[in-house]
């Protein structure tokens, strides 16, 4: 029998969550090793320019556009929809930002232009993702393609906005016009950490709430666990991967506006974060909870933020992080079937996605003849 | 407007609609193996860099093209190695393990150009070329298509080769089951892990043999994320061909056309952004997508594990 108390279950589910990043991050170490680089260095680097003095600030702000964009990846995720357009998704927020903002700061006060330029953002977002999502409902056409075909669209489009219409004419490289520091998000009291880290944080809440607590919630789960079921108990399954496309890719395109109003003030043309290949990982190991997201997107934003300039510091660059990132996914999958065989409990994988995930061939001796 | 028809102009036009088409043929054509076998594989992003950059590497090392391209093969199944154990072996989730394959393999091979060759920009030159007698003196078709390099005509061969024994052999047949009905490849005494074995290897082998065709000879050298996203355009090919590898090579051709008018606008006069022709690919392949959403059919068994015994 498996009846184990709350607590065991918690203990296994964190064994299986940090294994895999610790793994990865070992094995990150020996791949430094095998072309050269220290990666002691690395991460001593990691911890230097992520944590020490001040640093531990920026990756606090670095978390804010990080976990909108986790949310959003969870909302979609939840109900089996894979939203992999969130690279366009995000930068078509920043540019709705940094394109708009230079012009609405002039003519309308701080604070309304600020909620003008978010609402925009997401609209957006929401709009972009129509097309994948009407394919989706009406056809059943594979969303992990659209999405992502969608996005390399939206980078092209986003290019195109910067170094048309929002360049900012007085600079010669491609980019938008500065935002001034007096409309950029204010800082919290006695930090450098802008206020979207609050917002992430209390989206974070709202959507765990509002996905565990709520009627809607719940169907999302049911739409999730089995469209099929979904359309027995009355739900529209159109309007639901509509809507879902639209929340994910509306709160992806917030946390580029975020991004760009909290830190950066401008855009360059080609600047292309990629902040979702970085965050997907990490809300299949929060197992699409928001607030357990928080933690993973937490240890994130201090290797991304320390990692940047640890990185040269080694002789490597910051591509670097995609190797570890990627190191993460595979021992992830590697961790949960392990964890399977061993009966270890929850899965980080949804029944949708599971029923893919198959249980190994049987030995030969095993096999019973017909 | 007279120099559109000009006879160089005409002759440019052609070796580079060859030349943009190739890359994505050959990798697209891989992708229809493991995906007739009922593996996706959305790896290929990765796998066409590593074999891109192995084929680079090897090319600058030995001077010799074809070795290059060889080591191109070997980077493609060594990267699709970990969908070979982890997914048909182990089966473990296609999706998670194909995008793990694309990161690392943009990754790695991104910090290890970087770290090698940033400080002397190496470009590879011309592979030597074959000209056909005969065909190869016709003007302005003859230089475009009859003195391409003889890699070109390997690479063709290898497509229709493919085409034929997917379509026309018992090997094809088994390929196909694997990813129609599993249990009753099974049941007829074939062995599902080992056809998708196969097929993942192929699959891996020829998506880096296109990496290394776009390294070697597209562009005739490497930089960070070359690929650019053709990896997935190879799989939207895929799923709008249904499986058949002329309609692949057709498709592929129409790509090349897509790439080559651009820069052909160019030339006579208009100015089109370079962000532009960049994105008419994926423009291309949306609508593609809007119109044929009804007719991309995929295997049923695609994406899913076999279990032996499994409802």
């Amino acid at each position: 029998m498996n009846e184990t108390s709350t607590a065991q279950r918690f203990a296994q589910g964190f064994v299986r969550s940090v294994v895999p990043v610790l793994l990865a991050l070992i094995v990150s170490g020996l791949i430094m090793l095998a072309i050269g680089s220290s990666p002691l260095e690395f991460f001593a680097g990691v911890w230097k320019y992520g944590i020490t003095g001040t640093n531990w600030q920026r990756s606090l702000s670095l978390m804010a556009p990080l976990l909108i964009v986790a949310i959003g990846l969870i909302v979609a995720f939840r109900g089996q929809l894979w939203n992999l357009g969130y690279n366009g998704q995000y930068l078509l927020g920043a540019v709705t930002a940094s394109g708009l903002g230079p012009i609405l700061f002039d003519v309308l006060p701080a604070f309304l232009a600020t909620i003008v330029i978010f609402v925009v953002a997401v609209l957006v977002g929401a709009v972009w993702s129509l097309i994948p999502a009407i394919l989706k409902a009406r056809y059943g056409t594979n969303e992990i393609i659209t999405s992502l075909v969608m996005s390399f669209i939206a980078v092209g489009v986003v290019n195109l906005l910067i170094k048309g219409i929002f360049k900012d004419p007085a600079v010669s490289t491609p980019q938008t016009a500065v935002i001034g520091d007096d409309y950029l998000l204010p800082f919290i009291p006695g930090t450098e950490i802008h206020i979207g880290f609050v917002v992430a944080i209390a989206l974070a809440i709202v959507a765990q709430y509002v996905l565990s607590r709520t009627s809607f919630g719940l169907r999302v789960d049911i739409f999730g666990a089995s469209p099929k079921a979904a359309r027995h108990v009355g739900l529209n399954s159109t309007w639901m991967v509509i809507l879902l496309f639209a929340l994910s890719s509306g709160l992806i395109a917030l946390a580029g506006s975020v991004d760009i109003l909290g830190q950066f003030a401008y855009q360059r043309a080609d600047w292309d974060p990629r902040y979702g290949d970085a965050v997907m990982p990490l809300v299949f190991l929060a197992r699409f909870r928001p607030v357990a997201a928080i933690p993973f997107v937490a240890f994130y934003a201090v290797l991304a933020t320390g990692g940047t300039l640890a990185s040269q510091q080694a002789g490597l660059n910051v591509d670097f992080l995609l190797v570890i990132v990627g190191l993460i996914l595979l021992f992830m999958t590697i961790t949960e079937y392990l964890g399977n065989r061993r009966q270890l409990g929850q899965s980080y994988l949804p029944a949708g996605l599971r029923r893919t995930v198959l249980q190994p061939f049987r030995k030969e001796s095993e096999r019973t003849s017909a | 407007m007279s120099d559109m028809l000009s006879a160089a102009f005409i002759t440019v036009f052609i070796t580079t609609v060859i030349a943009q088409a190739m890359p994505l043929m050959l990798a697209s054509v891989g992708e229809t193996i493991g995906e007739q076998a009922g593996v996706l594989n959305l790896g290929i992003e990765g796998v066409m860099l590593v074999g891109a950059y192995a084929g680079f590497v090897v090319t600058l090392s030995t001077g010799n093209f074809w070795i290059g391209m060889l080591a191109g093969v070997v980077g493609g199944v060594v990267a699709n190695l970990a969908m070979l154990v982890l997914n048909v072996w182990l089966g473990l989730n296609q999706i998670v393990i194909g995008l793990a394959i694309t990161l690392i393999g943009e990754g790695i091979t991104s910090v290890l150009y970087l770290q090698n060759y940033t400080k002397s920009p190496a470009s590879l030159g011309q592979a030597p070329k074959l000209a056909i007698p005969g065909l190869g003196d016709i003007p302005v078709v003859g230089p475009a298509i009859f003195q391409q390099s003889g890699i070109f005509w390997v690479a063709l061969l290898i497509a229709l080769v493919l085409a034929f024994a997917l379509a026309r052999t018992n090997w094809g047949l088994s390929t196909r089951s694997a990813g129609q009905k599993p249990s009753s490849l099974d049941a007829a005494g074939g062995s599902v892990m080992r056809t998708r074995s196969i097929a993942v290897l192929l699959g891996g082998g020829l998506a880096g043999l296109g990496g290394a065709y776009l390294s070697l000879i597209t562009t005739a050298t490497f930089s960070p994320l070359l690929t650019n996203g053709l990896g997935f355009i190879a799989i939207v090919i895929t799923m709008l061909s249904r499986g058949r590898i002329i309609i692949v090579m057709i498709t592929s051709l129409i790509y090349g056309l897509a790439v080559a008018i651009g820069p052909a606008l160019q030339v006579i006069g208009f100015t089109i952004p370079a962000d532009l022709i960049k994105m008419l690919p994926f423009l291309i392949v949306i609508v593609m997508l809007i119109l044929f959403a009804r007719s991309s059919v995929v295997p049923p068994a695609l994406g899913s594990a076999y279990t032996r015994g499994a409802r």
